[in-house]
């Protein structure tokens, strides 16, 4: 059983708190993405995982077994470096039967099994080349037969496409999805990457300085970001976030922005109400927001970028901040300077507490006048939804 | 026309600027180095006269055939060689697992970084003053620790070229351990996390990884230790004198009493030649044979 739980892990380099309380739970054949930018904990929590780093405090389990303080040899992971790691005075087999060999496997069992790993990742015909004579992609896929080679419980990756050209890297991920598939193993994955995170991942755990901040599906993720960071860090362009004021007209809740009033959905709607307070950051992701006549906020377009399957349309609010609207390819793009209004779909709007950062809307409005000082992550039950 | 002129005037002139340039330097090598080493060449063809005076004489190969035929060269010629193999693979093997045990990221580590480095920083001849007085039988430590053996370690036959042996060892160790260290930094440490992933123990980590990578180093350490072994001087000098019963007679010692105590040039001159000779051609050797099993890194 590859189960993976961090239970409060915290690490600290002298003064540095590289992982805060990270607690996190990853089911057995589960593709986990750890995702957040440089410097945000991601990979010092994998490497405590494989055990290259001791947790300053907490405990870290794979299966049933709390490995806290067995060594990485005897972990029964694999890893996936982002240098690939291989060993360049070794051929390709001898660098895939390494593991096999370390842990005096016999010799025709080997040769199967180094066969058998070849053959999944196509290097059948590279077995005799040494590492300087592959190129990128395939001294990566050498490093994943080398990790596959002796069926781990875990397999850990710490950013392995980064070393690989856009092209490859994309054709790469689909690729790995479906090795994962097929050896139904439990995955780790570390990226800063968050096109790679939702499209990998069966959940994604998002960190930001030390702290895990939400933990769910991609799409829950993208649908309702636990708070501000979430939501500017996951999609692509960005969520748009505006700073605004609440107001009331007969009966309805807006929030008055540079250059316009959005009316609020029924969830945030909801929360704002009960939270009482006027200050609020909307959260609008491109695709919700038009360009049309009758929109009602006014912006004035900065620039467009054409990107051959959509358009971004980069606008100027009345008070400098820009915001993004994301428009099919057969619209016309604006010129530079015109002046445009944007519609906003009110049931797409995010709103989310200016001091916390964190979302407002009904569910995680359950405990209102909760101090606004703490940036928490969500609550466990949020986080453990799905498995 | 007149613009290709130019240039060729422009070279010309950068061409002498360069000679300018390059004269002194040629000139301190020509007197200290290039004139002595062919004038070396010259005096292994004239014999000096046995008793008294009369110059030189040329003698053509005969002075070469029987210097390099004589028992006394190839007495001379074994021990450095036994000398060689005492004091290269040890020093290698010592300075790097004092680096291997220095690699790691621990609290005060550095001092004991700078302890196995600073043998560096001694002469040969201080170390061998330090262990010419350790070995004292009257004062030295060993004898005061009970190890006193009869004759004392640098007048036993068997004993006295091991002795000095172990002073080079000593003596090599820091630069042994500084050029291990470089070798070791320069493997990335993912490599050999991925053996420890892969469940390699230490011992086969070493083995089948950290030497491996370190090769180059070694056999760069190989190279440069043998040249200095052929040419070890001031600790046969200060420790031996050659003896007990030319046990430690190595070549560069033979050499400097043939010149200092017999006033031969002549022979003097042939045995610097075959010195100079045998380093080259193990050198040689060792860049043919041992550098197939060395592994660069791409």
């Amino acid at each position: 059983m590859g189960r993976v739980v961090f239970d409060h892990v915290t690490k600290r380099f002298g003064d540095v708190t590289a992982v805060d309380d990270l607690s996190l739970e990853v089911a057995d054949r589960e593709f986990l993405v750890l995702v957040g930018p440089s410097g945000c904990g991601k990979t010092t929590a994998l490497r405590m995982l494989a055990g290259l780093e001791d947790p300053t405090s907490g405990d870290i389990s794979i299966g049933e077994r709390v490995v806290t303080e067995v060594a990485a040899i005897d972990r029964d992971i694999a890893m996936v470096f982002q240098s690939y790691a291989l060993y360049p005075h070794m051929s390709v087999r001898r660098n895939i039967e390494f593991p096999l060999r370390s842990r005096k496997v016999p010799a025709d069992e080997r040769r199967r099994l180094v066969a058998e790993a070849a053959a999944a990742l196509g290097l059948e015909a590279l077995l005799d080349r040494k590492p300087a004579q592959l190129s990128g992609g395939q001294r990566q896929r050498v490093a994943l037969a080398r990790a596959i080679v002796r069926r781990p419980q875990v397999f850990l990756m710490d950013e392995p496409l980064s070393n690989l050209d856009a092209k490859l890297r994309v054709q790469t991920r689909a690729e790995l999805v479906e090795l994962q598939n097929r050896l139904e193993t439990t995955v780790v994955y570390v990226t800063h990457d968050q096109v790679e995170a939702m499209t990998m991942a069966d959940r994604i755990a998002v960190m930001d300085q030390g702290i895990l901040q939400q933990v769910g599906e991609p799409q829950e993720v993208y649908a309702r970001p636990a708070n501000l960071f979430v939501a500017r860090f996951i999609g692509n362009p960005p969520m748009n976030t505006v700073a605004g004021s609440v107001y009331w007209t007969n009966g309805t809740l807006g929030v008055q922005l540079p250059g316009g009033r959005v009316e609020l959905g029924s969830a945030a709607g909801e929360a704002v109400r009960q939270r009482g307070r006027d200050d609020l950051v909307v959260g609008v992701r491109p695709e919700h927001a038009v360009l049309d006549p009758e929109g009602a906020v006014e912006a004035v377009v900065a620039v467009t970028e054409v990107l051959g399957h959509e358009q971004h349309v980069i606008c100027r609010l009345a008070d400098g901040s820009l915001f993004t609207v994301r428009q099919p390819n057969d619209a016309s793009p604006p010129g530079t300077g015109v002046e445009v209004r944007i519609r906003i779909d009110p049931a797409r709007v995010h709103a989310f507490d200016p001091q916390s950062g964190l979302r407002l809307d009904a569910s995680t409005a359950a405990a209102p006048g909760d101090g606004a000082d703490e940036a928490e992550p969500p609550p466990p039950a949020d986080s453990e939804a799905a498995t | 026309m007149t613009a290709v002129r130019t240039r060729k005037a422009q070279k010309r002139r950068e061409a002498l600027l360069g000679y300018a340039l390059v004269a002194p330097a040629l000139l301190v090598f020509g007197i200290f180095v290039f004139y002595p080493f062919a004038k070396n060449f010259k005096l292994a063809f004239y014999r000096d006269p046995l008793f008294g005076r009369g110059g030189a004489k040329y003698v053509g190969w005969d002075q070469i055939n029987d210097v390099l035929t004589s028992g006394d060269f190839k007495h001379s010629l074994w021990t450095t060689v036994l000398f060689a193999l005492m004091t290269v693979p040890a020093g290698i093997f010592l300075g790097m697992a004092l680096a291997v045990a220095a690699h790691q990221r621990l609290r005060g580590i550095g001092i004991y970084r700078t302890i196995f480095a600073s043998t560096v920083a001694s002469s040969v001849a201080v170390a061998s003053v330090i262990f010419g007085t350790l070995f004292n039988p009257n004062i030295g430590w060993l004898p005061w620790m009970g190890f006193n053996p009869k004759p004392p370690l640098l007048q036993n036959p068997d004993w006295a070229l091991p002795s000095v042996a172990l002073v080079s060892i000593w003596q090599s160790i820091g630069l042994s351990f500084i050029v291990m260290s470089a070798g070791l930094q320069a493997i990335p440490d993912e490599v050999m996390e991925a053996a420890q992933l892969d469940g390699a123990r230490p011992w086969r980590r070493f083995w089948r990884v950290t030497v491996p990578l370190l090769s180059p180093t070694i056999f760069f350490a190989i190279v440069v230790g043998s040249i200095f072994a052929f040419q070890a001087f001031a600790q046969v000098d200060l420790l031996t004198k050659g003896g007990p019963l030319d046990r430690t007679n190595v070549l560069t010692y033979n050499i400097f009493t043939t010149l200092r105590e017999r006033q031969d040039e002549g022979q003097a001159a042939v045995l610097s030649i075959a010195l100079f000779g045998v380093t080259l051609l193990l050198t040689l050797f060792q860049m043919r044979i041992l550098e197939r099993r060395v592994h660069y890194a791409s």
